[in-house]
């Protein structure tokens, strides 16, 4: 664990965003996770995120349950709002927050063990219903705070450090959420910042539910010779399907493509992604081919990742359940308390 | 980029930022260190083998160092280096038994020593524990040479003076004080095996522009005022001066005229306010004595009422630079401006001169300025015995060149005298030590101090002027000092990568505060310096380039803002990034003082 507060002193040429904050104003204290935990890249990913999006930190809830995972957003948006809930419960909370107030920005950050166990009804019913929020799964397929037993998501025929072999079927977080209805679907590596910083940037402005299954290497207990998610065995079987290249207004397209591998994505704030494809027949927005194909390259041992299903005109909750536009926090008496004469109404349209 | 070779001495070196700078390669961040522990003789001893002067360095340096050093790059200022010397010589206590002694048996080998100023004291202190019979002249009766007669009182004690001499005296050469030498052929004649030749540049230049005949009397020759004034010869000079030049001479000639009865005192200069040759700190210690500076003014002449000094004229110029970017001063056209004055202080610059070495000796002058030819790195003239250094050798720097000229002099006669060639230099020694202690704990304090510069305090203005011989900076005290020390950031502690144990997980790139460290596919350096996790635009530090990566990516480390704070190292699950020390110790002559 490090001792010392990260030093305040930056780059003399570091950037500042539209907000006018650099991205060092988006970081949070210094992580006590072990050395070199695939979860520190993330929470890296996700300051780089927000700082290049120009999120301003206040509006964004940062929610989490139990584990190594859901420890770190205190590491990440140290100006934002955070709650850090019971095991496996973030969903809940997630929902509920969201309901009492649609405007701002939540990011649910959680682990295999957190969503795939304890919590995996939680995290299937926020799904289901489309809460707008980013629900991160930091998936390193184990349980690294209780030193290295198998998780829910490890494979079948993974290797334990100590030498176990899993008997038990692995559970498919990104199949679950594209058959539940999640209208974002993404799988990306803690160690592929490239690949993993637009993703995050794309579900941020994914108005519905938006889920990215990230791999993220445990080094202290999953990163040996025979485990599936190792550094070394995500970089050799990891078969991406795109690059999500930049979110259209923030840069010009400097690279040429060939013909047909450029894919343009609007989604419904107005925001556009550009992907470029690294298979041309996989079409992005069909959910049953995604389902298939995510089956079909798993059995051939592949890790697929990159934008893996996006609708580009959610329905979220709140649509579904015809709430008022406003916060609750925001109403105020007079709308709250419609008064004797309305409550009078109301009965005789009863009677 | 080729990978880089980090057993090259240099590398390392040039990533300490003002050890490199130092002429003398003081290792600057290794006694900062003992300072902040409190270890002040320790501090001391390290800069007393390297520098020789610290105490007087300590007060008066050009500082090489700290425009150079890292902090100035990351905030504001750098860490106050030259006052953080001082501190160490101010409380080391006694030192005199951690000095060499005294040789008891000679070597047979005689050398000469020509002035008694910082360079020769240099080859004096190198050579004299290794048993040479050395010998120095001075025509002044007191050694030191520009150290004590140029340097006003009121910045650097006699008695600091007296005490870093006496270290080199007790260790035996032979002090013939009060005798010129007046002919090098005379002194080769002699029985000695060889000649060092650290005579300065004594002459002051004239200005000999109309009038400058005829009011004599009140005008001045700048160093040669500063030493009858450092000798005691002159006590006072008139009510209204005026000091010609913008080197840290005329800002000496200013501030000492201040204390000698001038309550107008102007420093008058030809070219701008910032192309001025005095350091920073010198001009902003003169105007805070009420001494204003005039730029652009080129003097036209002395105007005397009857051979009595009234003041002086001056063209009112303006910079213009031509095709090649040569900057000429010309005349804006206006009236003359006339400053009125009693006395005239003119310190435009310095010479060498050497009417004392016969030309047919075998030492060959230049044509174009008459100097004697010196190679750059032997220090050793035409004339294989005869040796040249400090402002003797390449015209005027200051002392801590002078220094360093000293040390690589005496390795020269050394090697002479030991009948090796003089050409092959000693490497220097190198040491490089891993500083872990425990999984996350460091030998060194690797907690960056987020203090500004600490300001040295001065004595009261009133005080100071009062009393010519008053030191006006008071010195760090203890406490200041500590927090001072606390703004070096290690740069000596490197950050040692090693390929091979590096698993690419990013950890060193997230946690680095000033994006040093990217991974990224290798390519040109120009094209590099563009990808980087921040663009490393400083092209006069390295890139630090690993071998390839499993991922087919390499390590680029920018050197230039790195931190040393070693949180790369920290968040390092495999101990592919350590933090080493790395010592150089750049050679001297066998060593000799402080093994």
């Amino acid at each position: 664990m490090t001792f010392i507060p990260k030093p305040k002193l930056h780059h003399p040429d570091l950037q500042k965003n539209a907000l006018g904050y650099t991205r060092r104003d988006y970081e949070g204290p210094v992580s006590t996770l072990c050395a070199g935990c695939g979860h520190d890249s993330i929470s890296a990913a996700i300051v780089r995120a927000c700082f290049e999006l120009d999120i301003a930190p206040h509006r964004v809830a940062k929610l989490s349950g139990i584990g190594c995972s859901s420890k770190t957003p205190t590491y990440f948006l140290g100006a934002s709002h955070g709650f850090n809930s019971v095991h496996g419960r973030m969903p809940s909370v997630a929902t509920g927050a969201n309901l009492a107030n649609k405007e701002l920005i939540y990011l649910g950050v959680s682990g295999d063990g957190d969503s795939a166990s304890i919590g995996l009804g939680q995290f299937a019913h926020a799904m289901r219903r489309g809460v707008n929020m980013v629900y991160i799964v930091e998936n390193n397929g184990v349980y690294g705070l209780t030193k290295g037993q198998f998780s829910a998501t490890s494979d079948k025929g993974a290797k334990s450090k100590r030498g176990l072999i899993n008997s038990d079927e692995p559970i498919d977080l990104v199949g679950m959420a594209l058959q539940l209805g999640a209208t974002f679907v993404a799988r990306s590596f803690s160690g592929d910042k490239a690949q993993l910083v637009p993703l995050i940037e794309a579900a941020l402005k994914h108005q519905g539910a938006a889920f990215i299954d990230c791999i993220s290497p445990c080094v202290a207990f999953n990163n040996h010779e025979g485990s599936t998610k190792s550094f070394d065995y995500v970089r050799e079987h990891n078969a991406a399907l795109n690059t999500l290249d930049f979110i259209s207004g923030r840069s010009e397209i400097t690279v040429d493509y060939a013909p047909g591998t450029l894919e343009t994505v609007t989604q419904h704030d107005g925001s556009v992604l550009q992907l470029r494809k690294l298979h041309t027949s996989y079409d992005v927005n069909d959910r049953v081919a995604a389902m298939t194909y995510m089956q079909q390259r798993a059995a051939e041992g592949e890790i697929v990742t990159g934008l893996l299903y996006v609708d580009p005109n959610p329905r979220d909750h709140h649509a579904h359940l015809n709430t008022v536009d406003r916060p609750l926090n925001e109403l105020t008496e007079d709308v709250l308390v419609p008064g004797a004469r309305a409550l009078e109404r109301i009965n005789a349209g009863l009677r | 980029m080729q990978p880089t070779d980090i057993s090259d001495p240099d590398y390392f070196h040039k990533v300490v930022d003002c050890q490199w700078a130092c002429p003398a390669h003081t290792p600057v961040p290794e006694y900062i260190r003992l300072i902040a522990d409190g270890r002040y003789a320790d501090a001391f001893m390290i800069n007393w083998k390297s520098n020789v002067f610290p105490g007087i360095l300590g007060r008066t340096c050009d500082r090489p160092c700290e425009p150079a050093c890292r902090r100035g790059r990351v905030e504001d200022e750098p860490v106050a280096i030259c006052r953080l010397k001082r501190v160490a010589a101010d409380f080391k206590g006694d030192v005199s038994d951690r000095m060499p002694p005294k040789p008891t048996a000679r070597n047979g080998k005689k050398i000469a020593i020509i002035g008694a100023g910082p360079a020769s004291l240099t080859v004096a202190r190198d050579l004299a524990p290794l048993g040479y019979h050395l010998v120095v002249f001075d025509s002044e009766a007191k050694a030191g040479g520009f150290i004590r007669s140029q340097i006003p009182a009121f910045r650097l004690p006699e008695s600091v003076i007296d005490e870093e001499i006496g270290y080199i005296t007790d260790l035996g050469p032979e002090m013939r004080l009060g005798q010129r030498i007046d002919s090098l052929k005379a002194i080769l004649a002699e029985d000695y095996d060889a000649v060092f030749v650290g005579t300065g540049a004594p002459r002051g230049r004239d200005l000999p522009i109309p009038g400058r005949e005829e009011a004599a009397a009140n005008i001045h020759i700048g160093i040669d005022w500063l030493s009858s004034v450092s000798f005691g010869h002159i006590t006072k000079i008139g009510k209204r001066v005026i000091v010609l030049g913008g080197g840290n001479t005329a800002m000496d000639c200013c501030r000492s005229a201040r204390r000698l009865g001038g309550d107008d005192v102007k420093v008058i200069v030809r070219s701008a306010f910032e192309e001025m040759k005095a350091s920073p700190w010198e001009k902003e210690d003169a105007m805070g004595e009420d001494i204003p500076i005039l730029n652009m003014l080129v003097p036209i002449a002395f105007v005397h009422e009857s051979g009595k000094l009234v003041g002086m004229t001056f063209d009112k110029v303006k910079a213009e630079y031509d095709a090649r970017g040569r900057r000429k001063l010309v005349s804006t056209g206006e009236e003359p401006v006339f400053h009125p004055c009693d006395d005239v202080l003119v310190a435009v610059g310095q010479e060498n001169a050497f009417p004392w070495i016969e030309r047919d000796i075998g030492l060959t002058f230049d044509d174009r300025w008459d100097m004697p030819v010196v190679d750059e790195n032997t220090f050793q003239s035409t004339h294989k015995r005869v040796f040249f250094g400090g402002d003797a050798a390449f015209g005027p720097k200051n002392i801590i060149w002078a220094v360093s000229h000293g040390h690589q002099a005496a390795i020269s006669i050394h090697k002479l005298c030991q009948g090796d060639d003089v050409a092959v230099r000693p490497p220097p020694g190198v040491t490089i030590v891993s500083q872990k202690m425990g999984i996350h704990e460091w030998s060194y304090d690797n907690n960056v101090s987020l203090d500004l510069r600490f300001k040295v305090p001065h004595r009261d203005k009133f005080a100071a002027l009062a009393d010519i011989k008053a030191e006006v900076e008071l010195g760090f005290d203890l406490k200041q000092a500590f927090a001072e020390a606390q703004r070096c950031l290690n740069c000596d502690v490197q950050t040692v990568f090693d390929d091979k144990l590096c698993i690419e997980c990013d950890a060193c790139v997230d946690i680095c505060p000033v994006d040093s460290i990217s991974f990224t596919g290798n390519g040109a350096e120009v094209e590099l310096r563009t990808h980087l996790s921040a663009p490393a635009t400083n092209l006069t530090q390295s890139l630090y380039i690993s071998q390839d990566l499993k991922t087919g990516r390499v390590m680029a480390k920018d050197e230039d803002v790195c931190l040393h704070c070693g949180l790369c190292a920290e968040r390092c699950p495999t101990g592919a990034w350590d933090m080493q020390r790395f010592l150089i110790d750049v050679a001297q002559a066998e060593s000799a003082c402080c093994k």
